[in-house]
């Protein structure tokens, strides 16, 4: 159906041409998914994009290459040509799905636009259409729903809309860019079974773009790996899965969190003893109860994992051990101090102590300072490092993380993802804490970055002798690191249990849905 | 070749931080360049105006009166015979410091409150803005007619009042830029350190938020050189001798019709001035603005 011959996109720009897809050939068949591998860089993306006209010209160039669609060729066409085909025979889903929905319109005429830009029907039609669509793509009541603004949907609803917006002129081609990225995972589940069931019913074709194959591990007939604007591997899903020949493609199946710590911590006391904490938030008659009364312990040298979907609290409990928010009430006690009565001085030593690491590297780096300067607040507030010996901590602290010493003066901007991660990890182990919150430290980053950040999180864990919260939506990752694990759920604990025994022997109906939404585990258990 | 993993800090690669980067945006903006060199050789005549001025300041000529521009005196001069671009000179010092000077205050005033009240947060944020409020519902003019009955009409008096009426907007300003940074992970992630809020503000916060604050201040500046310069128009600003442009468009006015020079050289300076801000105002805002800065 989709036949894209040596396709090739560049970028012009002052600084000079960036090749970013470099002869890309690959093909959708109807009622089959291919799916399109790589990491952010890759020019997965542009590629799919230049289908559709969607790459800015200039700056982006098309070199070369034919994209068959239905006999025609896309790129060939005009803007006036590709705008019909855009929206009613090929539709996207994107990434973010609360980025992509007009915050001002509601649900239904955001639906119902597409319709009626295409096709001539009348608005009692449309609307019937629409409300037909959130029913198929599993909208509770629709028709209470359908005059709603997107912001009072949940996001795993607010994808759902994106899905039956784009299937609404009945698309013979969908292409999803990272559709699940931004969901927890028992949402990604649910959202890779809708679309898979709607690909079979109505016999279209999908392009699946993502940066885990884990994810299209279920899903995916074809899978494209592509690296650095080419592709290295192609062929079917079992291939790919049992016999991936290049060394890439190996690379990003062994990135796929599987397997866990190999060795326990050793029972020890506790360091951070939690009881009846709460944390709520909002007016006071009717608080918001972000986490309701948790109780639970940190062993010295254990790393618990934390695991919850968006909303569970679970950062909530980390900021609180911290006490940046306030407990409203409950106690913390860490090594013997009451967190939460601690001031001024107590409280300054404590922080010394204490630290966390934070989700997004891109907003935990103050952008107007450099790596030094990062590095050096922490070694001088608390007197680590005196004038004359803090450059080479801070360089011996670069050593630790792995950045190489000579970006040392430069600015968070001009790093990657992986590569803040690690500047903010050094950040919080500058003062040499006893304790470490890490809250979804890797979520944002590619896979392959993933696995090389939790190793090191894992190493330096060792080397600094650290206790460790680890909170994730994820509890693969959280398996490769955790010692024991706390579920939560809706601000409260469902179940405790060491990792072993939560995996083989998941007590609690939530916790053996969290299990089984985890990506891949069909393919990965073979 | 040095060994990487024995490096020290002098060896390190200079990284470019966001303010470089900001100058090399704006370098290529040939309006906000001219801009910026107008206020400098402005700035620079103004300073050295006593040495290079080319009358005296009072320096009369009451035989010739007010003659048009000629090979002695450039610009003409006034009715009293005196070179109207000595007069421009001197004026440009008054309203040059004014603008400056005024801004300074409100800068001074505006970002530190607005960066406590957003930091602070709660009942002590609804406290101050509050009174910043107030401080907005007064009438400005009478305030300043007010100032100047009681205290008698003193250049740093105007200064104050003016400053004291354009920390408000500063103020708010910053405020809102300090919410949105406060949320933000690095801002926490000072808080775990246990930096002391003080420390907070001065190192994470203000830094971050001086972008539109700059832009906003090359704005200030000519509002408020506008607002002198209307003042002295009402007779109420810089007092004779002392000049500035305001008070010399204001004479310049009177006598329009038979000596248009004196109203058309002090209007040129004074709006060559605003357009050259405003250009540079309106660079800054394109050379600050963050969603093109990462790539």
């Amino acid at each position: 159906m989709l036949q894209v011959e040596n396709l090739s996109v560049s970028f012009v720009t002052r600084m000079g041409t960036n090749q970013a897809v470099d002869g890309v050939s690959f093909t959708v068949e109807p009622g089959r998914t291919t799916a399109i591998i790589g990491e952010s860089g890759s020019g997965k993306s542009v590629a799919c994009y230049s289908l559709l006209g969607l790459v800015p010209t200039p700056p982006g160039r098309i070199d070369s290459g034919t994209a068959l669609f239905e006999g025609r060729d896309l790129l060939q066409l005009r803007a006036a040509e590709l705008r019909k085909i855009r929206g009613r025979d090929i539709a996207m889903v994107f990434q973010d799905p609360m980025t992509c929905l007009n915050p001002y319109m509601t649900v239904g005429r955001q639906l119902m636009e597409p319709l009626r830009y295409h096709h001539n029907v009348s608005h009692a039609q449309a609307r019937e259409r629409a409300l037909a669509l959130l029913d198929e793509v599993g909208i509770r009541d629709p028709a209470a729903t359908i005059d709603n603004y997107p912001h009072q949907f949940s996001g795993g609803m607010r994808q759902r809309v994106m899905i039956a917006m784009a299937l609404i002129n009945e698309p013979k081609l969908l292409i999803a860019d990272e559709p699940t990225t931004a969901l927890d995972v028992t949402i990604q589940a649910q959202i890779l079974q809708l679309l898979k069931a709607l690909q079979r019913k109505r016999n279209i074709g999908v392009l699946f773009i993502s940066h885990d194959l884990a994810v299209v591990a279920d899903i995916a007939d074809q899978i494209v790996v592509m690296q650095a604007g080419r592709i290295v591997e192609s062929g079917d899903r079992a291939a790919i899965f049992q016999h991936a020949s290049h060394p890439y493609t190996r690379k990003l199946l062994h990135a796929i969190p599987t397997g866990s710590k190999p060795e326990c911590a050793p029972a020890t006391d506790a360091l951070i003893t939690v009881s009846g904490l709460s944390t709520w938030f909002g007016p006071r008659d009717t608080p918001v109860k972000a986490v309701d009364d948790v109780s639970f312990e940190i062993r010295r040298g254990e790393v618990l994992g934390m695991v919850g979907e968006s909303g569970s609290g679970k950062s909530t409990v980390g900021r609180s051990l911290l006490r940046l928010v306030n407990v409203t009430a409950g106690k913390v006690v860490f090594d013997g101090i009451d967190v939460t009565a601690a001031r001024n001085h107590a409280l300054k030593t404590l922080r010394r102590r204490m630290q966390i690491i934070f989700q997004d590297p891109f907003a935990s780096l103050n952008p107007r300072m450099t790596v030094y300067d990062t590095l050096a607040e922490p070694l001088l507030l608390h007197r680590i490092a005196d004038r004359s010996t803090v450059a080479e901590k801070v360089l011996r602290l670069m050593d630790d993380v792995g950045l190489a010493r000579t970006f040392v003066r430069k600015y968070p901007h001009e790093f990657s993802g992986g590569q803040r991660q690690r500047i903010a990890i050094g950040r919080a182990l500058a003062t040499r804490p006893d304790f470490v919150v890490a809250d979804e430290p890797v979520s944002a980053l590619d896979v392959t970055i993933q696995a090389q950040i939790l190793q090191l999180m894992h190493d330096l864990g060792k080397e600094y002798g650290l206790t460790m919260l680890f909170i994730s939506h994820d509890l693969a990752v959280v398996r490769q690191l955790a010692d024991r694990i706390v579920v939560l759920h809706k601000g409260t604990i469902v179940e405790q249990a060491t990792t072993e025994a939560l995996f083989e022997h998941p007590q609690q109906p939530y916790t053996k849905r969290l299990l089984a939404s985890i990506p891949g585990r069909s393919l990965l258990a073979t | 070749m040095t060994n990487p993993a024995v490096m020290t800090l002098a060896e390190s690669e200079q990284g470019t931080s966001l303010w470089q980067d900001a100058w090399q945006r704006l370098r290529r903006n040939r309006l906000a360049l001219f801009g910026l060199g107008v206020i400098t050789l402005f700035v620079i005549v103004a300073v050295l105006t006593p040495w290079i001025a080319p009358y005296g300041y009072a320096q009369q000529n009451l035989e010739l009166g007010a003659s048009p521009p000629s090979a002695a005196h450039w610009l003409g001069t006034d009715i009293f015979g005196r070179d109207l671009l000595t007069q421009i000179m001197y004026g440009g010092r008054i309203s040059l410091a004014v603008g400056f000077i005024a801004t300074a205050v409100a800068l001074l005033i505006g970002v530190t409150w607005g960066a406590v009240a957003g930091y602070a947060g709660g009942r002590v944020d609804a406290v101050m803005m509050r009174l910043v409020d107030i401080m907005y519902a007064l009438p400005f003019m009478i305030f300043i007619v007010l100032l100047m009955v009681v205290f008698g009409r003193n250049m740093l008096l105007l200064f104050l009042a003016i400053g004291a009426v354009e920390w408000l907007t500063m103020a708010r300003i910053m405020r809102s830029q300090v919410q949105t940074l406060r949320q933000q992970e690095f801002v926490e992630a000072a808080i775990s350190l246990g930096l002391s809020p003080a420390a907070i503000i001065r190192r994470h916060l203000v830094p971050n938020a001086l972008g539109p604050i700059i832009v906003y201040t090359t704005l200030t500046i000519p509002s408020v050189m506008l607002l002198e310069a209307f003042l002295s128009f009402l007779g109420l600003g810089v007092q004779p001798p002392q000049t500035s442009w305001g008070l010399l468009i204001s004479y310049g006015a009177e006598t329009m019709e038979e000596y248009p020079w004196l109203l058309l050289y002090p209007g040129i300076a004074l709006t060559l001035t605003l357009f050259s801000l405003n250009f540079l105002g309106d660079g800054l805002r394109d050379a600050l603005d963050v969603r093109g800065a990462k790539d």
